[in-house]
This record gives C-alpha cells, structure tokens and sequence, in this order.
C-alpha cells in the first residue's frame, strides 16, 4: 500500500530534480551564446543569412496567416459591432487586436513551427553527423559560430515578421470590412488613427514580438545542441521546440499583457 | 625529446562515469610515420583519438603531443593545439551546406587573413593532392561516400598540420576506394611530412600502408610491432583479429547472465 505511494513520490521526486537540472543546463547554454555572441556581430554576415533561413523562407506563412487572420477579425468584429450600431469602429478593434496580441502572438506560434524546428533540426543534425565536433576539433567554437548566427538571426527577424503579419491583417480587415461589407472607408482608418497609440499599442507589440523572438531562438537553439545523435533524437527535440515555444509564448504573453496593456 | 616522439602516451586511464574504457595505456608514435589502433568494436580506439585531439581528458596519465600536455590545456592552448591537428571523422562530417571548395576553404577562411585569391588556389591544391580538384563545385551530398572522405582530407590537411587523426577511414568503401584512401593517407604523410594516425578495424588495407600497429582490447594494449612482426605473431588476441577467426579469446557472445536463467531452462517450463 505504501509501496506505490512511495514511489510516485519518488518518481515525481525525479522528475523535478531533473526539470530543475536541465532548466538550469539551458540557462547555462543561453547565457554562453549571449557571452560568445562577439563572431555574430564583428561577422555579420553569418547573421544575414540566418535572417534569410528564419526570416525571409517564414514569409509565406505569416503574409498568408496574417490575412486571413486579419479577414476573420473584420467578418467577427463587424457581426457584433454592428449590434451596438459602431460599425464604423471596425479599423481601431482590428488593428488593435492585430497590433496588441495576435500579431506577436500568431506569428511566434508559426515562427516556432516554421524557423524554431529548422534550428532545432539543422543543428541537431550538424550534431548528429559530427559536424560540430569537426568544427570543435578544428579549433571554431561551434556556439559562436552555428548557434549565435542563428539565435540573432531568429531575434532580429521575429519582430520584423510580427510587424508584417499585423500590417497585412490589417490589410486583411479592411479588404472584409470595407471592400466586401462596405463600412466607410474613412471611418475605418481615422478611428483606427485616433484609437492606436505608437508607443502604448506599436510599440509594446514590438517589444512583446522581441521578448518572444528570445525565447523561441534561445529554446530552438538549445534543444538543437541538446539533442542526442541520433534520428529519434532529432526528431524528439524537433517536437520539443515547437511544444515548449508554444508554451514559453503563452505564458510570457500572459505576463507581458499584465505589464504593459493593465491598470489604464 | 619531442623531437623524436610525436605522441607520447602514458599510463593513460579513461572512463566514462563508472565505466572503464581504457586502463595503463602506454604507447609512443614517431613523427613522420602513419600508426593503426586496431582492436574491436567499443574497445575505446576513437577514444584514444579523442583524448590527443583533448576532446576528452584523461582520468589518469599524461597525452603529450610535441611535448605539451594535451589534458592540461586550458581553453586557448587547445585552440592552439588544433591548429596544427586534422581530423578525419569516421563519414568525413563534412559541411553539408557548404560546396566541396568552401568545405576545404573552411578552416583557412577561419584562421587566416589570407586574400580569397590565395585561398582559392590552396583549396585547389588541396583538392588535386586528393584526385578531387574537379568536384570543387559539388555540394556534399553530390559524392560517393569515398569521395566525401577524400574532401574531408584535404580539409584535413588545409592548414598543413603536423598531425592528422583517422577515425575509421576506411568504413563502408568498396574495394577501389578502399585502396584509393589506403594509398592516399600514405601518400600524403610521406609528401608533406605529417604524422598519420588510423583508427580501424580493416587489417589488409592497414598493413599495407602502416609502420606500426597497435592493438587495443579491453581497454589494453594487447600487442603491438611493425605489420611483419604483428602478422607473425604467437599472441592469440592478435592472431584471431588479423585472420579474422572465430574461436579465440574475443568472444562473439556480449557477457550476460546465463542460458539457463534467460531461457528457463531446468525449471520444468513447458
């Protein structure tokens, strides 16, 4: 009777000993990629073809998402609105929901999915097939010179993608909104030229964007380095990227909402 | 004297946790000459690469390589260290989103501020000494897996190192590429001076091309001599590896718990 009970202690007791230990394990790495990050900046250009790998091949998915996104907020927005007769307040509800939270929040989740898996992959992968260790004995720190290009690469192109994915749902909106259900036009961009403040509204999206743009890199990269050789390895910390991302976004836009968007 | 000994081993031990890989590892390696570490599957010879290229270090004993401690090297000296060391991975490991050329250019590109004009014509050298000079601008996964051990070595030998370790080279080649790497590995430590160390388990192929033979079982040195002394010798270990015979004292059977608990045998089962 105690027996069981014992050992589900014990092996809850495990578990936590290990979160704790791997917790501690990334944050170790993190703080090691920010230290080693020099190469990343004095050679950009490792950098700039990162921003392609995560950024520019994400382009598809996130004009795509964005607009439809954007069509879906102005079909739902415009349905109540118009009950309370402020139809017209359609542009300021959709830009500051695209601006505010799906912006930055949609595009991580995709980013995640899209660029943190091919991080975590290619990575794993170089690992795997000992192209780290090659670099490793050949005297190049494979931290500075595969993760840190990656990791900044990942920063720098999630805020970009968020701003694109709000810009082309708000697009997305006003083609439903204006264009096919026919709100006034001017009504549409002057309420939401009135209502959205730079730095309370765009600006904060952009700082939440970046902040998840950190995390999304930093688990991408991590899992990646992380990863046993192998291709159930590999493909474990693939679906360990996308799962924690989602997650660690979550959570961080919980907090981040709180801070920013409360008590005005 | 460094001078005459380029890898000097001693009373080396390594383990992993609990588990003992290599215990009182004594070996020499001359300078000039191309050296095979033979010895079955998981006896610890890619170990022993690892432990003079300092990827690992040792729980005991001195790795000394030109006369400097390898494990005591901070991070700086092993940097120093590679530099003047090659590495040949067991599948070339070869840069798979780099062309042939910028693979071989890698390691000059990361270490020299050579103009790319100069670059360009030492990766070309580098490339004829292997045959390959010709596939510069093949991607890695446009070549046979000979081909792509062949460009790992002249990324290899891209900054003239005085040492160059072979982790299984000659794995899954057939029969001609086998011969070509044999050959090539010879060649090149013959025209450019360096140190050849093979780690495999292909005994023709590395007789014919090595000066000496060491031979590694349970984590020992079990045997060791030139490839005339080695093929004549009374030691069991290294008579039943060379001819590749069954009965002898490496077992085919992984050490377990025996048959008749495994299987149930004597128990009345059914």
């Amino acid at each position: 009777m105690l027996k069981p009970l014992l050992s589900g202690f014990s092996h809850i007791g495990r578990q936590v000993i290990d979160g704790t230990w791997r917790l501690g394990y990334a944050t170790r790495f993190f703080l090691l990629v920010l230290l080693r990050s020099g190469l990343s900046f004095t050679r950009f250009g490792l950098v700039v073809r990162k921003v392609y790998f995560s950024g520019v091949l994400s382009l598809i998915i996130i004009i795509v998402s964005g607009l439809f996104v954007g069509m879906v907020l102005g079909l739902q927005g415009y349905e109540t609105l118009v009950r309370y007769g402020s139809a017209e307040a359609l542009g300021t509800l959709v830009a500051l929901s695209l601006v505010r939270e799906l912006g930055p929040v949609v595009s991580a989740l995709l980013f995640a999915s899209r660029a943190g898996s091919a991080i975590t992959a290619e990575i794993g992968l170089m690992k795997a097939t000992e192209q780290l260790s090659a670099m490793e004995v050949m005297a190049v720190d494979p931290i500075a010179r595969v993760v840190g290009p990656h990791f900044w690469g990942a920063v720098i192109s999630m805020p970009l993608l968020a701003s694109l994915f709000s810009a082309v749902g708000v697009f997305g909106g006003y083609l439903i909104g204006v264009v096919l259900i026919g709100v006034d036009d001017g009504a549409f961009w002057s309420q939401m030229q009135a209502a959205v403040d730079f730095r309370h509204d765009i600006l904060n999206g952009i700082i939440k964007s970046a902040v998840f743009g950190v995390a999304v890199a930093a688990i991408a990269t991590f899992e990646g380095y992380d990863a046993p050789p192998t291709a159930e390895g590999v493909s474990g910390a693939t679906t360990r990227t996308v799962v924690t991302s989602a997650l660690a976004i979550l959570a961080l836009d919980f907090v981040l909402t709180a801070f920013m968007f409360t008590g005005q | 004297m460094p001078g005459d000994h380029l890898v000097d081993i001693r009373n080396l031990e390594f383990a992993y946790g609990a588990r003992k890989i290599l215990t009182g590892i004594n070996m020499t390696m001359e300078r000039g000459q191309v050296v095979a570490i033979m010895g079955g599957s998981g006896c610890g010879k890619t170990t022993l690469l690892k432990l003079i290229s300092g990827m690992l270090r040792p729980t005991s004993g001195e790795v000394l390589v030109n006369g400097e401690a390898v494990h005591r090297m901070d991070t700086d000296g092993l940097a120093r260290h590679r530099r003047k060391l090659g590495v040949l991975f067991q599948f070339g490991a070869l840069f798979t989103d780099l062309s042939v050329f910028d693979n071989v250019a890698f390691p000059l590109r990361e270490h020299t501020d050579l103009p790319e004009e100069l670059i360009r014509d030492l990766v070309l050298l580098k490339l004829h000494s292997v045959g390959l000079r010709g596939a510069h601008a093949l991607m890695p996964h446009q070549l046979s897996g000979g081909m792509a051990r062949r460009v790992a070595l002249a990324r290899a030998i891209a900054l003239d190192p005085g040492l160059v370790l072979f982790d299984e080279p000659f794995t899954g080649l057939d029969p001609i590429s086998l011969t070509v790497t044999g050959n090539l590995i010879r060649r090149l430590t013959d025209t450019l001076g360096l140190t050849s160390v093979v780690v495999t388990h292909d005994v023709a192929e590395s007789l014919k091309i090595v000066d000496r033979v060491f031979f590694v079982a349970d984590g020992r040195i079990a045997a060791s001599g030139t490839p005339d002394e080695v093929r004549h010798t009374t030691d069991d270990f290294v008579h039943q590896f060379i001819y590749g015979e069954e009965d002898g004292p490496m077992r085919f059977h992984f050490p377990g718990g025996s048959m008749q608990a495994d299987f149930g045998l004597g128990r009345g089962r059914a």
